[in-house]
């Protein structure tokens, strides 16, 4: 059986980093769905948050600043000492980087290049072009690369295996041979992303499924706040390729079917800088009362910031809006409406990246520190992947420290093993006549329409009640390949039954929770109420159903105010 | 308002080494809705006619570079192909593997070779240690040197458009050379003089016979060609001692 000492599921940011800091002191390897530089980490594009003051008008700016507008964007629901300690880790966390390669844009004096970003109180968006995420990737990849991390690819992790409280190993599909292979571990650090395609309308990756949340809840780890899921504002009309926030930070203004800068009425002094829940709302405001361009968008135009500036700093941006929309944003503008983006929730994990389970930790966006609350702000993403990656890695090579009984649970793993097998036969014997495709677009129909922007107690029973309707139809699905090697159509079918899990979560935790909060806006109760719900959600699976209970936030500093911008 | 489709025919090229002795070619006929790519068209495949096609994908958004494969042609990228640009009167769009790639099955081939020759270019800057405290300074017009080979997404279509690679296995190819040039015009980097031996060999940088396919199928639009002949310029004036 294989056997390493640490084992790091994911391979986009959180993960490369979480293995580079074990990969110091324990025998280390990474076991990931893609290639690392497939990671949908390197869809990224405007930049990561650090206090660094290299811009001019962010000379005054500082951790506690940073933090506040952290907390203050992620309407209170942030636990504040864990945003505190993100963003002191910040700035080495970005140094690092680029002693490591990253190519972060300049300024003249040739410090890393900052620029505004949404909810910011200062330019503290360190950029590179504006693909830094993809950069940022390959630059991790790289210093994988330099350690010799060993990397099992194209390996769809099915299960973790627990045994007495402690987690001993893994199962994952061979998605090339179609084998089930059992892994052993001292310590598992999952990094596998999002939940983005539960969503229709989603700017994330194809592979974004949240198939490691599912495992985690699955195997008894609580998931937090996963009825908060951002909808970022500009995506593009159509594709719902991202249009990143640099765009308005570097000048882009939105308008709507009457030429007006709306955002005027709704973020009077941040205008376009607002951050994300409340552009998105605003903008969702304007198609549906009528001002958006027939189809349900609306403009952001650059043209102002003139050829050069769009050339230099948004050259991918103007790539994708020509390839994917037809339009040059130097001549016309780009149509825009909200999407799916961000799941704030995830793997309920504390400050260090540890969860319920011993040995077991996650990191970046499948798990919930929580950092973002209700609401993150643009560039606090890819900032928490290498914090957090950081942070989880040395945490487990602390626990590997106390750690005395190693490489066990070899019988455990082979009876998880065993299961996985029983399951794809099952699963495979199945003949009746739903289409799992079918039952993926109704789930992601009724999500975005359902449980998206602007919600509602009747039309979010209607979405639970279709959820739980199609994990009946489930039941009945067929996969049409029955064999074995790079088995799309059986990877597909099962991975689907995650989604629903977790589409069931996130809509009973929205039911719940009879406020509006950051990005969960319910207009039959639009005000917050910090009384009964300045608390995170927690769901921990049972067989009838997601369980729903409370624990507090952690609020020992800032007192939360109502947010103005 | 009903969206209009267009019936479009695909011809896809199948094979499974463990079990055909040789590929073939499956038609099969779609319908395509206004803005699809190639990539969704094979979903649609997948998802209601045929769900034993195999094929690779990820962002579908241009950035990852799972989705390369030979489209009508030419190497492309699936996911930001257009259906409706590809499709001619009467003529299947024809979707085959990437060239010079062995065949897992169907549409995905085996990129090991392709990602350890990149591994094999010490493919990571190497600063001066002990770092500085802070970030290590880069003029912007250094920085503006980077600009082209860092938007590599290591896809693989320029080594399997190469003719070169088709019979040289062991030549680097483009993808490697231009991460090799990457770090050679990197200001920060300071082993610069062992990358240039590197690739000063048969099987590096006198290998390219300045074919140009690498560059006309780039879908980042990088000049490999150029990058590849900079670092023998770089090698002959090291060699005659003016390169500093």
């Amino acid at each position: 059986m294989i056997y390493h000492e640490a084992i790091v599921v994911g391979a986009g940011l959180a993960g490369l980093r979480a293995a580079v800091e074990t990969a110091t002191e324990l025998d280390t390897a990474i076991i990931t769905q893609v290639p690392p530089v497939r990671s949908h980490s390197g869809a990224a594009q405007g930049g990561v948050n650090a206090p660094l003051g290299n811009n001019p008008d962010g000379k005054d700016d500082s951790v506690e600043k940073h933090s506040y507008d952290t907390i203050k964007g992620s309407d209170f629901l942030a636990d504040q000492d864990a945003v505190e300690l993100m963003i002191s880790e910040a700035a080495p966390c970005i140094y690092e980087l680029e002693h490591w390669g990253c190519p972060f844009s300049r300024t003249p004096e040739g410090k890393i290049a900052q620029r505004p970003f949404g909810g910011a109180g200062f330019p503290r968006t360190c950029y590179a072009a504006d693909k830094t995420g993809l950069y940022m990737l390959h630059t991790l990849w790289e210093r994988s690369v330099k350690l010799g991390i060993k990397t099992y690819e194209e390996r769809f992790v099915t299960d973790l295996v627990v045994e007495n409280g402690e987690a001993v190993g893994v199962i994952a599909l061979n998605i090339v041979t179609g084998d089930f292979e059992p892994y052993m571990a001292d310590v598992i650090i999952f990094c596998t992303g999002g939940p983005g395609q539960v969503y229709g309308r989603s700017t994330n990756a194809l592979i974004s499924t949240g198939s490691g949340a599912y495992i985690a809840y699955r195997r008894g780890v609580p998931l937090k706040d996963m009825e908060f899921i951002q909808f970022h504002p500009t995506t593009l009309f159509g594709t719902n390729i991202l249009i990143t926030e640099g765009a308005r930070g570097e000048g882009g203004y939105l308008i709507n079917n009457k030429g007006e800068r709306f955002m005027s009425k709704y973020a009077p002094t941040a205008m376009e800088l607002g951050p994300r829940d409340i552009v998105s709302r605003a903008i969702q405001t304007e198609i549906n009362e009528g001002r958006g361009f027939e189809g349900g968008y609306v403009h952001l135009d650059l043209r102002h910031l003139g050829r050069e500036k769009i050339l230099e700093r948004l050259p991918g941006i103007r790539e994708l809006a020509i390839n994917f929309a037809g339009v040059d944003p130097i001549e016309q503008p780009i149509p825009i409406q909200p999407g799916q983006h961000y799941s704030m929730g995830g793997i309920s994990t504390d400050k260090t990246g540890a969860t319920s389970i011993k040995g077991f930790y996650a990191a970046g966006e499948c798990a919930c520190v929580s950092v973002h609350g209700a609401n993150r702000l643009g560039g606090n993403s890819l900032l928490e992947t290498v914090v957090f990656g950081k942070i989880a890695g040395k945490h487990a090579k602390a626990y590997m420290k106390t750690k005395t009984d190693r490489r066990k649970g070899e019988s455990a793993i082979l009876r998880a093993l065993e299961e996985q097998e029983q399951v794809r036969e099952e699963l495979l014997a199945r003949n009746g006549n739903e289409n799992h495709a079918a039952i993926r677009d109704e789930m992601r129909q009724t999500m975005i329409e359902k449980v998206g922007i602007f919600r509602n107690g009747p039309q979010m029973k209607e979405a639970l009640d279709k959820i739980l309707e199609l994990k009946e139809r489930y039941k009945s699905i067929r996969v049409m390949n029955k064999g074995r090697k790079y088995n799309l159509d059986y990877l597909r079918a099962y991975e689907l039954w995650g989604m629903l899990e977790l589409a069931h979560v996130i809509t009973l935790g929205a039911i719940k929770r009879e406020e509006s909060r950051g990005s969960h806006y319910r207009l039959d109760f639009p005000k917050r109420d910090d009384e009964k719900f300045l608390k995170h959600t927690m769901a921990t699976w049972t067989p009838e159903g997601p369980k729903i209970w409370y624990t507090d936030v952690n609020v020992y500093k800032y007192k939360p105010v109502e947010r103005k911008y | 308002m009903a969206i209009t489709t267009t019936p479009v025919k695909l011809k896809i090229q199948r094979f499974d080494p463990d079990t055909d002795s040789e590929p073939y070619w499956r038609e099969y006929e779609i319908q395509a809705k206004p803005g699809m790519t190639v990539l969704e068209a094979l979903f649609e495949v997948l998802n209601k006619l045929d769900g034993t096609l195999s094929f690779r994908f990820c962002c579908r958004g241009a950035i990852c570079g799972a989705c390369a494969m030979m489209i009508n042609g030419k190497i492309r990228l699936a996911c930001e192909t257009q259906v409706s640009v590809m499709m001619k009167k009467k003529h299947p769009i024809m979707i085959s593997p990437l060239p010079h790639k062995k065949v897992i099955k169907d549409l995905v081939v085996d990129m090991g070779p392709f990602f350890e020759q990149i591994k094999s270019v010490k493919p990571y800057l190497v600063a001066k240690e002990p770092y500085p405290e802070k970030e290590i300074y880069q003029s912007e017009k250094d920085r503006a040197k980077l600009t082209e080979p860092i938007d590599c997404i290591l896809c693989g279509s320029c080594s399997s458009a190469c003719t070169i690679a088709w019979w040289d296995p062991n030549y680097l190819g483009p993808a490697a050379l231009t991460k090799v040039y990457r770090f050679v015009v990197d200001s920060r980097d300071t082993i610069r003089d062992e990358r240039l031996d590197m690739v000063d060999n048969e099987d590096g940088v006198w290998r390219c016979h300045t074919i140009f396919n690498c560059v006309d199928v780039c879908p980042k639009k990088i000049n490999q060609t150029y990058a590849i002949q900079y670092l023998k310029r770089q090698i002959v004036k090291k060699k005659l001692g003016f390169d500093r």
